[in-house]
């Protein structure tokens, strides 16, 4: 484990060397460092991943302390990185999903001019949020979170020279701004505080020093929040995300998949002491994520744009994470992030393969029946499209979702309510995946394919594929064949449970005064109650398959018929206003608009000509005034020079005799 | 030998300074405001030769002795730019070397 380092080091040595000398070398070297740094950091990190699984360190932690940043008193980051099952599974799936997006950007890339500049911000890229993954202190992570944000920014407006371009990014840049300074604004509350940095200190220093609920608790708690929301791109710092599908594709399959989105949902398992402090502030990310998951449910059922639905599902998705970590189900929202990485990754890959082969068309009514043109990615954007929508049984998706939802229901933090939100949003998830499908892959032929992907794109399409089935058999739940928790079991460490699946006896115990009796009454209860819990999870996962099924069923009836002009809108039959309200993400950004950015404008607008400008006007104009004046002085003449020297000598007796 | 009051001294040096100073505003011709120049200095040394004797300090001498090599000084640069000037304007006139006016 001793070679964590090379883990963060290698895309960052790549990164040095494309940025440096890139222009200048070949593109086939281009490749191969692009792609193999990021492809050794994985082979790195599974070899780390197997010896940690096989012989865990002690405490289930490792830090490797690389050097000291900087000594100041009490404060002394070092550059240290921290290794928990947590972030063993965050490192594996930013380095193995980052690996296939480069391999394919290989080939995607392939005609842009900029080759090297573009692999050299993947490689920051992904080695920022290692940075952000492993950093064993505050300060390490938020360098990680901010190097991040500056990639989006540099690889969004990849494609500058159009103005729309470079303004998602500049979009993506200032909206996730807002987030990272109320979360600055945490960090500082946190070191204030507790007087530390380093995660691990401070989190055991804010379990022994604040109650449950205390003010400090829930500010801090919040404002981390407020960070996670903005990269995260939830309620109400959502819009920037739908825009950012500007950049080139693998781009948006890194984002959404790997790197960026994921880093909030991180955050907030990363910091989830403090949030169990906080239980106010956790009720509201449950809330924030079940309203997130609807809304961008709704949008992504009327977008046109194949990669806009994909980024709305993204929202909605990281929704449902948002929803888990709320209910206190940590590692059910990490088991989301990593199944959801390898569908959205395969998703975002294949949509590109079709945009690609479309010769960069995204308009979904203008393509159809690329089944039969494009077999293969076919068959894989299904397998992607089954476990988004949580397709039964053998799917990722069915998995990781049917826990969250689970955990929603039982946790003692969650409600019916969100559940059925959550519930909803299945259904909805299921219509607008296959809405898409359907339109791409079915239906009459109407487009024309240019270029077939070669096999550096495909290669990656079908291990994504793969690994969007068999991601979710590490984690079964109960009431099928026996069950098994590895997943759940690997991460519990990193969140202190005994058992992630099973929150809710531990509150009933600490309520009984420990008799023996009672604890055995007490037990004997709780396996009553296993057993009616088997049968209520049972329940409740044919009602969560029969949704995912329904939407489907629902999504061919609607789709598979000949197109109208009122499907484009999404659903046929609901009102068009409110359809198209939908449609633009629930005119958020018109809100936006009208709210911020009009009168930040117009303000501009009126301190061009401002108040503090006039009094730095006044004074230059009092300058060249008193210029003009003295300049008269300077006749030429000797004679007025002399005269001057002696009034002035005058005046200097004078003032000296009558002093 | 009689002793000549100090304030009748000053007021000769009080009046070749101002005859000086007139002659330096009023006359155009490089020549005659350099001797302008020196009666100016001149006066300014007789006083403070009269001081000296006043006091009885050596420094009023000691001052003139100075005031006489600065003007040397001065003297000599100041003609060698009245060269300078004729070559230029063909004139000792310095109204016409306005040149650095505004």
């Amino acid at each position: 484990m001793q070679n964590l380092w090379l883990a963060p080091a290698l895309p960052f040595a790549s990164f040095l060397i494309l940025a440096l000398v890139g222009t200048r070398l070949p593109r086939w070297l281009v490749a191969t460092l692009g792609a193999g740094s990021v492809g050794l950091a994985a082979l790195v990190s599974l070899s780390i991943a197997s010896k940690f699984i096989t012989s865990p360190p002690p405490g289930h932690e490792f830090t490797q302390t690389l050097w000291s940043w900087v000594r100041v008193g009490n404060f002394q980051p070092n550059i240290a990185l921290y290794l928990d099952p947590l972030a063993l599974m965050m490192l594996l799936v930013v380095t193995v999903v980052g690996f296939f997006i480069h391999l394919y950007s290989t080939q995607y890339m392939q005609d842009d001019p900029r080759y090297a500049r573009f692999f050299s911000y993947m490689n920051l890229f992904v080695g920022s949020m290692l940075m952000l993954v492993l950093g064993d202190n505050l300060l390490l992570l938020y360098l990680g979170w901010e190097g991040v944000g500056l990639c989006s920014f540099l690889l969004i407006g990849f494609w500058f020279q159009e103005q729309a371009n470079a303004d998602a990014a500049k979009k993506a840049f200032v909206v996730t701004r807002v987030g990272d300074a109320f979360m600055a604004i945490g960090l500082f509350i946190l070191f204030n505080q507790l007087g530390t940095i380093d995660i691990q200190d401070m989190l055991a220093r804010a379990r022994l020093n604040w109650p449950v609920g205390s003010g400090l608790a829930i500010a801090a708690a919040a404002l981390l929040l407020g960070g996670a929301v903005g990269k995260s791109a939830q309620l109400p710092l959502q819009t920037w995300l739908p825009d950012a599908m500007a950049g080139p594709t693998p781009v948006s399959a890194l984002i959404h998949a790997a790197t960026m989105v994921t880093a909030g949902v991180y955050l907030i398992a990363r910091m989830h002491v403090i949030y169990e402090l906080a239980p106010s502030v956790m009720t509201l990310v449950a809330v924030i994520g079940a309203l997130t998951l609807l809304l961008a449910g709704f949008t992504a059922l009327t977008q046109r744009d194949i990669k806009r639905v994909l980024a709305y599902s993204t929202i909605s998705q990281i929704g449902y994470m948002f929803l888990a970590l709320g209910v206190g189900a940590w590692s059910a929202a990490a088991f989301h992030l990593m199944t959801h990485a390898f569908f959205k990754a395969l998703l975002f890959l294949a949509a590109g393969a079709v945009i690609y082969a479309l010769h960069h068309e995204q308009d979904m009514f203008k393509m159809g029946g690329l089944r039969k043109q494009l077999p293969f990615v076919f068959w894989v954007f299904l397998i992607g499209g089954a476990a988004l929508a949580g397709f039964p049984l053998i799917t990722a998706g069915f998995y990781s979702k049917d826990l969250i939802l689970w955990e929603t229901y039982t946790s003692p933090h969650g409600s019916k309510y969100l559940w059925a939100a959550g519930l909803f949003g299945a259904f909805m998830t299921a219509l607008y995946t296959f809405r898409m499908i359907f339109l791409v892959f079915f239906g009459e032929e109407n487009a024309h394919v240019h270029h077939r992907p070669g096999v550096r794109m495909l290669l990656p399409l079908g291990v994504l594929a793969v690994l969007s089935i068999i991601g979710g058999f590490v984690e079964v739940p109960d009431t099928l064949g026996g069950g098994k928790h590895t997943f759940t079991e690997l991460l519990a460490p990193s969140f202190g449970e005994a058992a992630a699946h099973e929150p809710a006896p531990a509150v009933g115990d600490a309520a009984f005064p420990t008799g023996a009796g009672v604890n055995e009454t007490a037990t004997a209860e709780q396996a009553a109650e296993h057993g009616a819990d088997h049968s209520k999870e049972m329940q409740l996962q044919i009602i969560a398959a029969v949704t995912a099924l329904l939407g489907i069923f629902v999504a061919g009836r609607i789709f598979l018929r000949k197109r109208t002009s009122a499907m484009e809108l999404g659903v046929p039959g609901l009102p068009a206003a409110l359809q198209r309200f939908w449609a633009t993400g629930w005119g958020f950004d018109a809100l936006y608009n009208s709210l911020f950015v009009r009168p930040l404008i117009s303000f501009a607008r009126f301190n061009r000509s401002d108040a503090f400008d006039l009094i730095y006007k006044f004074i230059a104009w009092l300058t060249q005034r008193g210029h003009f004046a003295l300049k008269e002085t300077q006749t030429g003449l000797l004679r007025w020079y002399a005269a001057g020297i002696a009034a002035g000598a005058i005046v200097v007796l004078t003032l000296a005799v009558l002093r | 030998m009689a002793a000549i009051p100090l304030i009748n001294v000053l007021f000769i040096a009080g009046v070749l300074f101002s005859i000086g100073m007139v002659g330096l505003l009023v006359r155009r011709n490089v020549i005659f405001m350099l001797i302008s120049v020196e009666m100016m200095l001149n006066a300014a040394g007789l006083a403070f030769v009269a001081a000296g004797s006043r006091w009885v300090q050596p420094d009023g001498q000691v001052m003139f002795l100075f005031i006489l090599a600065m003007a040397a000084a001065e003297v000599s640069v100041g003609l060698a730019l009245v060269i300078l000037l004729y070559h230029r304007f063909k004139t000792l006139d310095t109204d016409v070397a306005s040149l650095m006016r505004g």
